[in-house]
């Protein structure tokens, strides 16, 4: 246990959990944004392998990362056009439409890595960029200041997205359409208008959340993201659905995970003992959802309802 | 109508939408069956209508030898699977079996039993277990299908049974080889092994890698991580990145899931041994060398016992001695010379059994390892422990 | 004219069921061609894999058993309101409380030894449902989140169990160590019920549990009490009911049932072993998953989710039949089965309001009349 207190070891623990958390803080703040307007989208992970793929084949076809991050992105929008329609047209049940989603992103990218591409050839990856000044300081330097661009994107993304859900009319709309839809709606304000616009804002972010897995890898696997969209989904619940809370839950899932990665490289736990120290970052983010979180915010009260006008 | 009409009407629909907003589970029982009836009535008769479809695989008669194999992954994952794949095509190109079929994917174990026994119950002349863990399933399918020969693999076991044969990699022997030229190239840094889960033939080639670099330098840093994945590419990669960072300068892996791990060594221009496949491909500026598995070796054999009436009941071993591995050296990587003699020498050395690799047992004999290096696997314990 | 509209109105419903279904086959068809197999034989293949002989509707019927199991629990949860996506591992947890129970009580005879299991499956389940029900109910911690979590825990727990503690004595002696038991004493084999198949009393027990669920839930205070929550949990608070207590319940029985899916599972398999690739999906095939696709095409209604079990069933056994037919990648399999999801839970609400307009013309008619 001591070889893992050690400096060297920690800050590569610490930046291993802040790169990890990347793709959950993509996908948990698309989904926040969707559950605020009161809808659930359980097929994060369908979306994300999709963003994935389609990232991944595009840094091989072209070798060109920021192609390759509009491909995922645009994977997203087209996925959330699809949701939106599902939801909101034939307003079906959302938490199995989501599985859906879910089955079908799983089978059809592996189904065009299969065909497409075949064997797994390495793609351009991510670099990492060391942001000048605060990249020099000793230790927090590397921990914080010393990942891929896409890792500054989801952290900024996080007071961005508590800005315009706080602060802007569309965050107002959000909201109001996510509590008091009827209310809204007698207001003016279209229901169905903003849960499209979240939706398709959510699963593009889910799409660039499975682009930034992919692109970050460098490479592309049948289901790549192993569940990622489906704890970044629990993460929201997590986060009382604010970015903040999100951030951090995603913060703590990615250090936890890299904590225990970096037991079993040391040889800390072998054996059927890993497969215990595997399952502990799901079971200590139950528990410290029961220990931290004192006064709970309560679900958007029309979560998972559709809205039919005049009922 | 009158006015009152109107108010009733608006009403009733009000109310309606209202039982839609508050129970959205409200869904017509009747409406239900008989959608459900439709559809089963339209599948059925479509089912007596098509049970005579010929099918594109091939069907076993006489004079073709037909060959199916269950794969627990992809064909196309440059690793466990890939490697039947390829020794099936090379076995049919060579003319030793007619065609093959193959259901890949097969995780889920009780489908690749639904699947071992289809291929059994259509007359496929020989039908592969591709997958340690399919082998309890197979032990009750076997004895149902006494005309039909089965391989399982990784495994020595046969249940006792006349028409089952078992395939096993002496993984060790390669990993040692490459263990020992990776210890060469390490330089003053450590070397890292990524593997799935700590069982078969991905255990064994684990120890032999470990084994192999101790016999060189006893004193070099090994780290193991099993990740306790076979698919969790993002994992293998994590772990990668961990060996990296503490000083790894060659890598190593076993399982499909290692290509995460190859592409963190690209980027940081460490060294890589692959097993299974060929991997050189994926990352021709770093990976020296690869252990390919040739089952076709074994196959063959196996193949042209049934062709002669044995269905089975022997365990068959790839090894370096018979050619079953190969360690093919990556063209794109200038392999020092001191380096390359050494792993030859140890190839030669391996095949002709003066030396023994020590790790686990040798399953071709059937017996303890007699192996000449007892003090590396103690220093191999001691190093992982530190 | 009423009659005619009667008509419509029967027709409607299933008309756009297997219009659904139609659509997500039609476009598998177009990914099948563009894979360069042939559309028809693949189909034709599907369809007498699932149900074209003896074998064959066995296996279909095994396979619908879990479906059954796992949809009928959530036609309970989802009663209430309850979203359960834990069936993974709730499924896993009955598992391994049957083999535990198996191991333990050696051999019993069967008479005795069958139900022992399938009840420590229920338990199983059923403790596994209530951690998270519990954790709502009294923590106010949201079911979807624990649910999430607990399924990589139950997943991590029986890879842990099958790699140590229940391992088989042979496998460590060999040295092997495949992941899995000892084959499981053969009294707790789930009797077959057809010669030659490998049709098992599972199948009869899943269909007595839907059975036994309908009568819950509509024949019973309990359950009726139950749907009232998922009615409305605040009037019911003002009936008097304690809804916390009815989330709990939800999720246990949800969970018991999923849990006895994860029994039968084990007890009626083909190596009547405990055995897994280390994913939670390579024991459950996804039934977590896919037993709440088969709730909802029988309208999260028992009884009817036995057929929509059968045709799901029969769906994913003819895939798999389809893919070893014109070996076609098995991701297509996994890609046409989210298609027909989508595309039949979409139609539910096409079928609501075709079913509305009807209404609404009946209602015409009816006042046209009454003038």
């Amino acid at each position: 246990m001591s070889e893992f207190f050690t400096i060297s070891v920690i800050v590569a623990t610490v930046a291993a959990g802040v790169r990890l958390a990347t793709p959950y803080l993509f996908a948990a703040l698309g989904e926040t944004l969707g559950q605020r307007s009161g809808v659930l989208n359980l097929g994060v992970d369908g979306v994300m392998l999709l963003g994935a793929f389609f990232a991944y084949w595009a840094a091989l076809e072209h070798r060109n990362l920021w192609l390759a991050f509009l491909a995922g992105a645009a994977v997203g929008l087209v996925m959330g056009a699809v949701y939106a329609v599902v939801t909101l047209v034939f307003k079906a049940e959302q938490g199995i439409s989501g599985i859906g989603v879910y089955l079908f992103g799983l089978g059809f990218s592996e189904l065009l890595y299969r065909q497409q591409v075949g064997t797994p050839r390495p793609a351009k990856s991510l670099p990492d960029v060391r942001i000048p000044l605060l990249g020099r300081i000793p230790k927090v330097g590397d921990m914080f200041f010393n990942h891929s661009l896409v890792v500054y994107v989801a952290i900024a993304l996080v007071p961005l997205a508590a800005l315009v859900i706080n602060h802007t009319r569309f965050g107002l709309n959000i909201r109001a359409v996510g509590e008091t839809p009827e209310a809204a709606d007698s207001m003016g304000v279209s229901v169905n208008g903003t849960r499209t616009a979240t939706i398709l804002l959510a699963n593009m972010l889910a799409g660039i959340g499975g682009a930034a897995l992919a692109l970050e890898l460098g490479t592309f696997q049948q289901n790549l993201t192993n569940g990622i969209g489906f704890i970044a989904v629990a993460l929201v619940y997590f986060g009382s659905w604010r970015p903040v809370g999100v951030l951090a839950g995603s913060l703590l899932y990615g250090l936890l995970t890299a904590t225990v990665n970096q037991f079993k490289t040391l040889g800390i736990v072998t054996g059927g003992t890993a497969s215990l120290a595997t399952a502990a970052p799901a079971l200590l983010t139950i528990v410290a959802l029961v220990v931290i979180a004192r006064r709970r915010a309560e679900q958007p009260a029309a979560l998972t309802l559709p809205f039919v006008r005049g009922g | 109508m009158s006015v009152a009409s109107n108010h009733v009407y608006i009403t009733l629909i009000n109310t309606e939408e209202k039982h839609t907003m508050t129970k959205p589970h409200q869904f017509s029982r009747r409406r239900t069956i008989g959608a459900i009836v439709a559809v089963g009535a339209a599948l059925a008769a479509t089912g007596v209508v098509s049970s005579g479809a010929s099918a594109a695989r091939p069907e076993s008669n006489g004079d073709e030898f037909t060959v199916a194999a269950v794969l627990p992954s992809a064909a196309n994952d440059l690793a466990f699977s890939q490697s039947m794949v390829d020794s099936l095509d090379r076995l049919t190109e060579a003319g030793v079996i007619d065609d093959y079929a193959i259901s890949e994917n097969m995780f889920v174990v009780e489908d690749a039993a639904t699947a071992i026994r289809a291929y059994a119950d259509e007359g496929y002349d020989l039908v592969i277990a591709h997958g340690s863990q399919y082998g309890g399933s197979l032990q009750e399918i076997a004895p149902d299908f006494p005309e039909t020969a089965f391989a399982w693999g990784t495994a020595a076991d046969t249940f006792g049974l006349e028409n089952v044969s078992g395939y096993t990699a002496s993984a060790d022997q390669g990993g040692y080889v490459m263990g020992a030229m990776g210890a060469m190239l390490a330089g003053d840094g450590s070397i890292g092994i990524i593997g799935p889960i700590e069982v078969g033939d991905g255990k064994l080639y684990v120890d032999g890698f470990e084994a192999g670099a101790l016999s060189v330098r006893a004193d070099i840093g090994v780290g193991i991580n099993y990740i306790e994945s076979f698919s969790d590419t993002a994992l293998a990669a994590e772990a990668a990145t961990s060996f990296i960072a503490g000083g790894a300068t060659v890598l190593s892996g076993t399982a499909q899931m290692t290509v995460g791990a190859i592409g963190v060594a690209n980027e940081s221009g460490v060294l890589w041994f692959g097993t299974n496949s060929n991997q050189a491909e994926l990352a021709p500026d770093i990976v020296v060398a690869s252990q390919v598995y040739h089952w076709e070796v074994v196959l063959e054999e196996l193949v042209n016992g049934i062709v002669d009436g044995d269905l089975g009941g022997d365990t068959y071993d790839i090894n370096l001695a018979n050619g079953g591995e190969v360690i093919e050296f990556n063209d794109e990587y200038e392999l020092p010379e001191d380096v390359l003699a050494a792993g030859d020498e140890l190839i030669a050395q391996l095949s002709s059994g003066d030396l023994v690799t020590g790790v686990g047992a040798d399953p071709a004999e059937g017996t303890e390892p007699t192996g000449t290096e007892p003090a590396a696997t103690t220093a191999a314990a001691d190093t992982t422990e530190a | 004219m009423r009659a005619r509209l009667q008509l419509d109105e029967r027709l409607s419903g299933p008309l756009v069921a297997v219009a659904a279904v139609g659509i997500a086959f039609a476009l598998g068809a177009v990914m099948i061609v563009a894979l360069g197999a042939n559309p028809w034989e693949g189909f034709t293949a599907l369809v007498d894999g699932a149900f074209g002989g003896q074998r064959e509707l066995a296996d279909t019927a095994t396979k619908a058993t879990p479906l059954l199991l796992v949809g009928t629990g959530i036609c309970i949860s989802f009663r209430a309101k309850v979203i359960n996506i834990g069936g993974e591992g709730q499924v896993l947890a009955g598992a391994l409380a049957g083999t535990v129970a198996a191991l333990a009580l050696g051999d019993l005879p069967r008479v005795v030894l069958v139900p022992v299991v399938l009840l420590a499956g229920l338990i199983g389940g059923g403790t596994w449902g209530a951690i998270p029900g519990a954790l709502k109910a009294y923590l106010g911690v949201n079911e979807i989140l624990s649910t999430i979590m607990l399924n990589i825990v139950a997943a991590q727990v029986v890879n842990y169990m099958l790699r140590d503690p229940l391992i088989d004595p042979a496998e460590i002696e060999r040295g092997t160590r495949i992941p899995q038991t000892e084959r499981l004493s053969t009294n707790a084999d789930l009797p077959v019920l057809l010669g030659g198949t490998r049709l098992h009393l599972g199948v009869v027990v899943a269909v007595l549990f839907a059975v036994a669920a309908w009568i819950f839930l509509w024949r019973s205070r309990v359950g009726y009490r139950l749907r009232a929550v998922g009615s409305g949990p605040d009037a019911a608070r003002y009936a008097g009911i304690n809804v916390p207590r009815m989330t709990m319940l939800a999720l246990t029985a949800s969970g018991a049932m999923c849990g006895l899916a994860g029994a039968i599972l084990v007890f009626g398999s083909e190596s009547h072993r405990f055995v897994t690739d280390g994913s939670s999906t390579g024991f459950t095939g996804s039934s977590g998953f896919n037993g709440i696709v088969a709730a909802l095409f029988g309208g999260l209604h028992p009884l009817w989710t036995i057929p929509a079990a059968v045709l799901f069933g029969g769906l994913l056994v003819g895939a798999n039949a389809m893919q070893r037919a014109i070996q076609i990648p098995g991701s297509l399999v996994i890609a046409l089965n989210g298609l027909v999801v989508l595309f039949v839970v979409a139609s539910v609400d096409v079928r609501k309001r075709l079913s509305r307009a009807s209404a609404k013309r009946a209602v015409l008619a009816a006042m046209a009349d009454s003038e």
